[in-house]
């Protein structure tokens, strides 16, 4: 059970000062012991890929996981200064899922390089450039802990980041093309110079900043009951608005921006924040029904949504269909060759996966590493997962339950979404697996939620602050009888 | 809230077991299906990386060797044969896949086997890359050489099959049309796409069709062999006599069944079984049919190798058979193996090795031995008796008779100081036999009295001689220099 807490740090210091004689452990330590195995497993990881790629191996290969390792301890001291009882297995988890990212990222770049593309241009190498992501990520993630103190500031200005949330989401779906282009037949990119970013990974955070103190506010409004139907208590039709807003947003970034993922991933939150606001069953069989509803109409509509369904009915004969299922075949080709052990890191094949540093690199790791470490790798989103929900579930305010709530659940949930397309569960839609694929919009949106899950769990460990110890006074039952005078 | 995040918490829970169990699915239990598409890339890729086992013939000589090369493929599979040899070696190619021994042999040549289990582990404990095994083939240099060269002298469509009677080793496939192999092993996918187009076309005369075990013809006259042996077993000998027509009207039916230019077979009424051996008669032979009936003609046919549908040299070979035979006109044609008579050159050559090997049907085999990485036997293929065809006493009988058929048949290139047994066909296939030049066949083996080489010969369409065609003239030479080959280079 944890470390002792490190002598003359402020925080532990106050601890010692508000609760005497009962100092909770920080676990600081057991965060750093874990971080440092997180980074050994990456440099290994490393080793292993330059092994198989018959590099040779130098020194270089333990500074570059020394420096990892320093990149994720400075992180780590931001952690103790800022916010010392944060739960301590969510940066190791990141510190791990990351740094697998960089590992084959740079082992894709290795597969890739000298490939001419069709349209002359040949790769260029993205893994140093994701790596100077992952350090300004990990600059906004010290700069979010030390910047917000308490979570419940955020609370406080929920409707501008609603609004700026919206505005960013619906963005790309409406700006010209010359400055939000479609690429992969998604418009979800804004170029700004030589800058793409993806507004819609952070609108993501902003918008649910804004449901959770929006429902907390008005919580009250939904529980009351409308009529009740099938055994359950069915929400008054003025209360539905923002559902139906959300939904229509949702149909929006599905029409405008063509991008499947993201919208099942916006409404999937929507719907479970509300759930968790309201504890009614009846908002997320609603929600569903309207989501279905509106993925039929859309499916009727529109040839992309189509395609995926057609893809992932059956990818092999629609393999040589244009948009048809290639990628889909490929990625299964890639997992079901890398069987039970893998093929082993850097002796995979992934440059016959298409997006493969992006949407399909969990496909490059699980033909990799096989179904252990694919297995592995799932495991890792969950712990993280759970770690941030345990957060929501002991902190004590219901803006810090509903917003740890909901972050935990968008990983989650993302990680079904793309691993599940991936794998032919569900069809395939395209978006990101956080902090493993390269783009730097997604990780340092990603980097931003994870500071927030761990100031709320910070939160929810935290010795209580009491006031001021009130002098001891035994009950009123337990004094002494006091023999009064009768007056006379 | 609790209650509702703890609930989220099993979702999550559940959409991750989910995955878990998805992922199961794809990589453990129906990984197979995925793995083994035939859009899947990564396993031939995989066998390209490895260093493929050699194949060579008996005497050592390689005829299918790898190059190592610096491009992504890393060994490039070189035939230095070639055309020769390519329809037992098959191809081995990045975009078309592999065909003949590069296919039945390909988990040994690309060191998976089992039996090369042993080796792959010592492989991975010294750090070596793991190797293919080798074969070796039965097939003699000279023998195959000899009968490529024979069907190429005059640009013939064909076939020959030799075989080692007592063994069953296959001594020559030769098949023509042929290709070049390497062009379709090439590394430049350029040159492998214009050679496969090249030989599929519709003019190439389908040069990757291996006859010898894939294409199926009417047997025609070499039929008769297997029509006396049964005869033989019913208890006829090579005195019983039979019509001497020179044409008969096909029971049940009012078409004829006419010999040969529709001479009589002999002077007489009637002529001896060897008689009509010798001269090919079909009326005799129909009349034969006739008389043993569809089921004593059908059991001795399989007894000789027909109706085997999982006969594998190890390339598979079509299977051989004498067709329904609903009628009785049906089983007069029969007995002269036109009708629905199917046969592949390999099965006719079969037959051959069989009277010639008093009767003892042995199984046909191309690989004689599989060598390891470091050229050690690992398994070595034993002759194999499959069933007696033929008592002795009739397949002696037999052979005589096919003696006198050497001697009455014409053509080119006899054997000098050596007695032949064989049975020529000419065989009518298509809608008009007077517009299709029929198929020349010849199946002989010799020395007639010790039989080391057993041999059939196909010339589809008449060779060179068209509608006059006959097995003589245009099968036998061919036969005959082959058997030659094989006699006098002992």
């Amino acid at each position: 059970m944890g470390s002792p807490a490190p002598a003359g740090e402020g925080s532990a210091s106050v601890a010692t000062s508000t609760s005497p004689g009962l100092k909770a452990p920080t676990r600081r330590g057991t965060e750093l012991v874990m971080l440092s195995f997180a980074a050994g497993l990456v440099t290994l990881a490393l080793i292993l890929v330059e092994l198989n790629q018959e590099r040779s191996l130098s020194l270089r290969i333990l500074y570059l996981g020394l420096a990892y390792l320093g990149l994720f301890a400075c992180a780590h001291l931001a952690v103790r200064r800022w916010a010392p009882y944060a739960d301590p297995a969510i940066l190791p988890c990141v510190a791990l899922l990351n740094g697998l990212g960089l590992v084959v990222i740079h082992r894709i770049d290795l597969a890739l390089e000298g490939t001419v593309f069709p349209d002359g241009s040949t790769w260029d190498p993205v893994a140093f450039k994701q790596v100077i992501w992952t350090g300004i990520g990990l600059l906004l993630f010290a700069a979010t802990l030390k910047f917000l103190p308490d979570h419940r500031m955020l609370a406080r200005f929920g409707y501008t980041f609603g609004l700026v949330g919206l505005v960013a989401l619906l963005l790309p779906g409406v700006l010209p093309g010359f400055i939000a282009p479609t690429i992969n037949g998604a418009k979800i990119w804004l170029r700004i110079g030589p800058l793409s970013i993806q507004p819609g990974e952070f609108a993501k955070i902003l918008l649910m900043v804004f449901f959770a103190a929006f429902l907390v506010s008005k919580r009250d409004l939904f529980t009351v009951a409308g009529r009740r139907f099938l055994g359950m208590d069915l929400p008054r039709a003025r209360d539905l608005g923002p559902l139906f807003a959300a939904w229509g947003v949702t149909v929006a970034v599905m029409v405008l921006q063509k991008d499947l993922g993201s919208s099942l991933l916006f409404f999937g939150i929507v719907l479970v924040l509300l759930y968790i606001a309201t504890e009614r069953a009846a908002w997320v069989v609603l929600g569903l029904g309207l989501f279905s509803g509106g993925a039929i109409i859309a499916w009727k509509l529109f040839t992309h949504v189509q395609q995926r369904v057609a893809n992932w009915q059956d990818p092999i004969a629609r393999y040589d269909v244009v948009g048809g299922g290639y990628q889909i075949s490929q990625s299964l080709f890639a997992l079901a060759t890398g069987g039970i052990g893998g093929a082993g890191l850097g002796a995979g094949r992934p440059e016959m996966i298409p997006e493969s540093n992006t949407d399909f690199i969990t496909a490059v790791i699980g033909e990799e590493l096989g179904f252990i470490g694919f297995a592995a790798l799932l495991l890792v989103y969950m712990i993280f997962a759970l770690r941030g929900l345990r957060g929501a579930i002991s902190v004590r305010d219901s803006f810090g339950k509903l917003l740890g709530g909901g972050l935990a659940f968008a990983v989650c949930f993302q990680v079904f979404i793309v691993v599940g397309g991936i794998t032919k569960l569900i069809p395939m839609t395209g978006i990101t697996a956080p902090f493993l694929s390269y783009g730097g919009s997604s990780l340092l949106a990603n980097y931003i939620l994870v500071a927030l899950l761990l100031r709320i769990s910070a939160a929810a460990r935290a010795p209580q602050r009491i006031a001021k110890p009130k002098p001891q006074q035994p009950a009123i039952a337990d004094q002494h009888t006091v023999m009064v005078e009768r007056p006379k | 809230m609790n209650t509702p995040l703890r609930r989220v918490g099993m979702a999550m829970m559940v959409m991750i077991l989910l995955l878990l169990g998805n992922a199961t699915w794809v990589q453990v239990i129906n990984a197979d299906e995925w793995r083994k598409n035939a859009y899947n890339r990564r396993v031939l890729l995989d066998e390209y990386a490895r260093k493929r086992g050699l194949i060579t013939v008996a005497d050592g000589t390689v005829i299918a060797d790898v190059k190592e090369t610096s491009d992504r493929l890393r060994f490039l599979r070189t035939y230095g044969a070639g055309k020769a040899y390519a329809p037992v070696t098959g191809y081995l190619s990045v975009t078309y896949g592999t065909s003949g021994m590069e296919r039945a042999e390909n988990d040994l040549l690309n060191g998976s086997d089992d039996r090369l289990f042993a080796r792959r582990v010592s492989a991975l404990i010294t750090g070596r890359d793991p190797v293919g095994g080798n074969v070796q083939l039965t097939l003699d240099a000279k023998v195959q050489q000899t009968a490529y060269d024979q069907l190429t002298a005059k640009g013939f469509t064909g076939s020959v099959v030799a075989i080692k009677p007592d063994t069953g080793e296959i001594l020559a496939m030769a098949s023509t049309p042929s290709y070049d192999p390497n062009l379709l092993a090439s590394h430049d996918v350029n040159e492998q796409a214009a050679a496969w187009k090249q030989l599929n076309a519709d003019d190439s005369g389908d040069p990757l069709l291996n006859r010898a075990t894939q294409a199926l013809y009417p047997a025609g006259s070499t039929l008769k062999v297997v029509v006396a042996a049964a005869a033989l077993a019913d208890g006829k000998n090579k005195d019983s006599q039979y019509t001497a027509k020179g044409s008969i009207t096909l029971p049940g039916s009012t078409r004829p069944l006419p010999n040969f230019n529709g001479t009589p077979c002999g002077p007489g009424e009637t002529v001896s079984m060897e008689t009509a051996l010798a001269k090919s008669c079909n009326t005799a032979f129909g009349e034969m049919a006739g008389q043993l009936g569809a089921n004593k003609l059908r059991r001795q046919a399989e007894k000789f190798g027909f109706n085997d549908p999982d006969l594998t040299v190890p390339l598979v070979v079509e299977t051989s058979t004498l067709g329904p035979i609903p009628d009785d006109a049906a089983l007069y044609q029969t007995g002269i193996g036109q009708r629905d008579v199917q046969i592949t050159p390999l099965e006719n050559a079969v037959i051959a090795a069989t009277i010639a090997n008093n009767g003892k049907r042995m199984q046909p085999y191309l690989v004689s031995k599989i060598l390891g990485p470091d050229l050690k036997a690992i398994d070595e293929t034993d002759p194999d008796e499959v069933e007696t065809a033929m008592s002795t006493a009739n397949a002696n009988a037999l052979r005589d008779m096919m003696i006198q058929s050497e001697i009455n048949t014409g053509g080119e290139g006899r054997l000098q100081n050596v007695q032949v047994a064989s049975k020529t066909g000419t065989a009518e296939h298509g809608v008009d036999v007077t517009k299709n030049n029929p198929h020349a066949w010849y199946i002989a083996f010799a020395p007639a009295q010790k039989p080391e080489i057993a041999i059939a010969v196909i010339v589809e369409d008449g060779g060179d001689r068209g509608l006059g065609a006959t097995g003589g003239k245009v099968a036998a030479p061919i036969g005959r220099a082959v058997m030659n080959a094989y006699l006098a280079g002992r």
